[in-house]
Order: C-alpha cells, then sequence, then structure tokens
C-alpha cells in the first residue's frame, strides 16, 4: 500500500535573539486514506507541522526534512512554482476561522470560484455551477444566496462551511484542517465534522486534523498522534486513546473535568523535562 | 439568604428595528456561598447577564436584588466591594503597559485600602504567584499567570460575589485545570459565591452545583449537578448540548 504522505524527520526552526528555536524537532509520520489528529497545547508544535508539509513557513522560519513525500513524490525538493501547484489543488489547508481566511470584500462565490478555475482553468459558466454544487454538498441550504454574500453578512459555522467547499472544490487528495471547529459552537461544530467526514468517505482523501480538543479527537479520528514540545510522545488509535500510555497523555486526559466522574479537584499536570529529549516516536504506517 | 436575585431580567441593544433582545425574563436565584453556572453557545445571552449585574450593559429593565438591596441605574462603590468579575481573555483584560504590580496597588488605592504594600504580596500568594511575578508586564506571562493576575484584581476588594465570565476557555486543558483548581481553593477559603458563565458543561459541572441552561436569551431550563450527571435533562437543547459534549458522533443523515 502507497501512503498519500510521508514526512520523515520534519523539523521547523525560527532564529530569536537567544539563538535558534525549533518548534517542530524531528518529526516521522505517515499519513494513509484516514482521519489522522493531531493533539497537543499551544506551542506543541502541531500547527507548525501542518503548515510545514504545505512549506507555508515563511522566512525566517526554517523547514528541514529528510522527506516529505505525496505520494511518492517529494515536496522538498520541488521549486516555489511547482508548489503553488501543489497548494489547493493537492493538498487544501482549513485554518481556525473563518473570518480571518476569507477575503471580506469579495463575495463568497466569486471566491469559491477563483478556487476552481485557477486549478481547473474551467469556463465561468462552469465554475459557477461547480460553486453550487459545492455549496449545496457542505449543507448550505440557498446556495444561489450565499453565492452572493460577503462574508460579513454569514455566521461562523456558515463561514467554516464556505472555507471548506472553496478548499474541496480542486478536489484535494489531501486535507489539512487547523483547529477547524475551535471557533464554532458544539452544534455546529458537529454539522462540520459531518461534512469533512463525508467527504474523507465519499472522495478516499487523506485528512490530518489539528486540534487541542481530546475528546473531539478521539471521537472523530482514526489514529492519533500526540505532539509535545516539538516531538511525537505518542500514537495511537483515537479508539484507544483514553487507555493512551505515555505520562503527558495521561495527564492530559486526568485534568479535563469530567461530566460522568465527578472529582473535587482536577490533576495538576506535572511536566517531566525528561519528555522534551526523548526521541520522537514515528508515526509512519 | 440570597446573594444575586435575578426577576424578570430584560436586556437588549439598539432601539427601534435594530433592537436586539439579548437576555429575555431571566429569573433565578444563587445563595450566598453557591456556585451557579450559565451554560449556552455564543450569543444565547450568558454573558450579557453578568454584564448587566456589573452595570457593563446599561439597558435592562427588571429586578436585580445583590446581597439584599436592589440595584439601580448607578453602581455605587459598596457595590464593587462585593461584586467582582474575571473576564474569559488574560490577554485582553490587563493594560499591556501596566505591571502587575501597578494593576493590583491601583485597584487597591481605588478601594480605599492604605496597606497596598502588605495586600499586593498576600494576593499575590493566595493566587499562586511568587513575589518575582510582581513587577513584570503582562506579555511577560503566561497565559494561566494572566489569568492568576485577574482573579488577583477581582479578588482585592475582598469581594464576596465573583462573576466569571469563560475564565478558562482561552487556556490549554492543563492550565484550565490550574486555575479551575485555584478557584475551587479560594471558594472554599474565602466562602464565596460564584456566577460562572461557561459554553463547557463539563468545566461548570465541575465547578457548581446548579445550572442555567440558556439559548437565545432564554433560559430554557434550570437543573442540579447531580441530574445533569445523570443525563436528567428535560429539555431537547440540554440534551442536545450533554450529546455534543461528550465528543463526536454521526448525525443519522449523513451515516453509512
Amino acid at each position: 500500500m502507497t501512503n498519500l504522505l510521508d514526512v520523515e524527520d520534519l523539523w521547523v526552526r525560527f532564529p530569536t535573539r537567544s539563538g535558534m528555536f525549533d518548534a517542530v524537532r524531528g518529526v516521522s509520520f505517515s499519513l494513509g486514506k484516514e482521519r489522522l489528529g493531531i493533539v497537543g497545547e499551544s506551542g506543541s508544535g502541531k500547527s507548525m507541522t501542518g503548515r510545514a508539509i504545505l512549506r507555508l513557513i515563511r522566512r525566517p522560519g526554517q523547514v528541514e526534512a529528510t522527506r516529505i513525500a505525496l505520494e511518492g513524490r517529494d515536496l522538498m525538493t520541488l521549486s516555489e512554482k511547482e508548489m503553488r501547484a501543489v497548494r489547493g489543488y493537492q493538498i487544501s489547508m482549513i485554518m481556525q476561522d473563518p473570518k480571518f481566511s476569507l477575503n471580506p470584500v469579495l463575495k463568497v462565490g466569486d471566491q469559491i470560484m477563483e478556487a476552481y478555475q485557477i486549478h481547473t482553468k474551467g469556463s465561468a459558466k462552469e465554475a459557477r455551477q461547480k460553486t453550487l454544487d459545492m455549496l449545496e454538498a457542505v449543507a448550505i441550504r440557498d446556495p444561489e444566496r450565499v453565492f452572493d454574500a460577503y462574508p460579513h453578512e454569514m455566521s461562523g459555522g456558515m463561514g467554516q462551511r464556505v472555507m471548506i467547499a472553496m478548499m474541496m472544490i480542486p478536489d484535494p487528495k489531501i486535507l489539512i484542517a487547523d483547529e477547524p471547529t475551535s471557533a464554532l459552537d458544539v452544534s455546529v461544530q458537529t454539522q462540520v465534522l459531518d461534512i469533512m467526514d463525508k467527504l474523507v468517505r465519499d472522495r478516499g482523501m487523506g485528512l490530518i486534523f489539528v486540534s487541542h480538543d481530546l475528546n473531539l479527537v478521539a471521537s472523530f479520528c482514526d489514529r492519533v498522534l500526540i505532539m509535545y514540545g516539538g516531538r511525537i510522545v505518542e500514537v495511537c488509535d483515537a479508539d484507544k486513546l483514553h487507555d493512551a500510555k505515555h505520562p503527558y497523555t495521561r495527564g492530559l486526559l486526568n485534568s479535563l473535568p469530567r461530566l460522568d466522574e465527578p472529582r473535587p479537584k482536577l490533576d495538576v499536570l506535572t511536566r517531566d523535562p525528561a519528555w522534551r529529549d526523548e526521541p520522537s516516536v514515528s508515526g509512519a504506517l | 439568604m440570597s446573594g444575586i436575585v435575578l426577576k424578570d431580567l430584560n436586556v437588549w441593544f439598539g432601539n427601534g428595528l435594530a433592537r436586539v433582545d439579548a437576555v429575555k425574563n431571566a429569573s433565578f436565584s444563587v445563595p450566598l456561598g453557591e456556585s451557579f453556572g450559565l451554560v449556552g453557545e455564543s450569543g444565547s445571552g450568558k454573558s450579557t447577564i453578568l454584564r448587566a449585574i456589573t452595570g457593563l450593559a446599561e439597558t435592562w429593565s427588571g429586578f436585580i436584588e445583590i446581597d439584599g438591596n436592589s440595584l439601580g441605574r448607578k453602581r455605587d462603590e459598596q457595590f464593587y466591594k462585593t461584586v467582582q468579575m474575571v473576564f474569559q481573555d488574560p490577554y485582553a483584560s490587563l493594560h499591556p503597559r501596566h505591571t502587575i504590580d501597578q494593576v493590583l496597588s491601583e485597584t487597591l488605592s481605588l478601594h480605599g485600602f492604605s496597606d497596598i504594600e502588605a495586600r499586593i504580596e498576600k494576593l499575590l500568594q493566595d493566587v499562586g504567584l511568587g513575589p518575582a511575578f510582581r513587577f513584570r508586564y503582562p506579555h511577560q506571562l503566561s497565559g494561566g499567570q494572566r489569568q492568576r493576575v485577574a482573579i488577583a484584581r477581582a479578588l482585592a476588594p475582598e469581594p464576596q460575589i465573583l462573576l466569571l465570565d469563560e475564565p478558562t476557555s482561552a487556556l490549554d486543558v492543563s492550565v484550565q485545570a490550574e486555575i479551575l483548581n485555584l478557584l475551587t481553593d479560594l471558594r472554599a477559603k474565602r466562602g464565596l459565591t460564584f456566577l460562572m458563565v461557561s459554553h463547557d458543561l463539563s468545566v461548570v459541572s465541575h465547578m457548581c452545583s446548579r445550572m442555567a441552561v440558556m439559548q437565545n436569551g432564554n433560559i430554557v431550563e434550570l437543573l442540579s449537578v447531580e441530574d445533569m450527571r445523570a443525563q436528567k435533562a428535560n429539555h431537547a437543547y440540554t440534551q442536545h448540548l450533554l450529546k455534543s459534549s461528550l465528543g463526536y458522533t454521526p448525525s443519522e443523515t449523513t451515516s453509512g
């Protein structure tokens, strides 16, 4: 079986006044046709990992990897121009907050059409039809009206669905979703996850789901990488996340208040400096 | 003795056609010493209730009583000695150019304390920050440390009632646990009354003994934490929130 994506020994570095800061330190994993969750706290390097795959880390940040292979083709060796053909067309990314990711002065329909036309060179008429179909696919009830709406006229959940439509319209092989639902209310969150889940199943896509929400990842994904201090400390099947072994993962799980288990006090995570120095666990298939 | 009593509280913003009714006929009471939660999604009006109590939302009608005194249009000094609020975003609620020392000493002097030195040291100690933090600026602190400072500032006038507006939603889960434990300890030590707003059912259930569930400005259900934990909710919306809080479950429409 060939993997959609193979990442080997990925490093992301930023120069600071006090020397190099390593945001991601030698991470290796692969992605099949699955929902892969990356969880960790802020500063664990989970978002940086997602961005580095698309080579979206801008100078002075540096990305190094032995290999980031998309179906065997190494993305690290591509020119910036070749990389532009990968972004969106083969690997798409959904960011956390639709408010900052959509162009506020363009109608959303035009923005989605643009995504289609750039990648397929199709006619405007065809692009419009595709856009309306896609809006319908992400459960927007009145696609004609939303097509002519501006981003500020939509709720957060609708904006996030528009973002998903825009990312899905070039039919990518891999979707990277960076906290796609953390700006949304729980009921809208379920709708957005339903849509992503359906798209992954129907189109055989690979999904990288970056999140800080352990319960959500455990219930939504197939496999989970747990990151701490720029490294992967543990890899496990999502449904077995609650039986995780690593003290960091256990600590995170125990620090969550639970509806079904009342406790007078929550466990506080004590961080072991040794965790930072442990070798990164491989998430390869 | 009731700490907070609300009767038919209405809060609205704007006039005429632009009028938005943010809270409609909200009524509940919180006895002194109790911890009461308000849960709901964004726009349900839960934070607006806190803002109406503190006087930050000025267009309201109905009846608000704090510690036996009914509130009018203006809040007097005594009110702010009784009620203090901790805001959601510790990155936004501290002045970026004021040191922790300035933040706390200004609050203390506004409330007419004279032994400011000793009180600042005591406050920092109470919220688990060492004296080394006293002359730092907010940008030199982590999110959890900032929220501790915000809590210290709220405790400065020695209030009886704390209004907590999503105090941990901007924090990582491990830091959230520390802050929630701190709040639990402070409540036990000082006999505080909490009115806590959160969208996270498990956080509210951990902190509060009773709660009100809000939707579109209405309180749809009042229930005890025991009923919440036993999933004994009567209103469909509460059941929906309970289900969502347990993680992702595929909807019937798209499964298969």
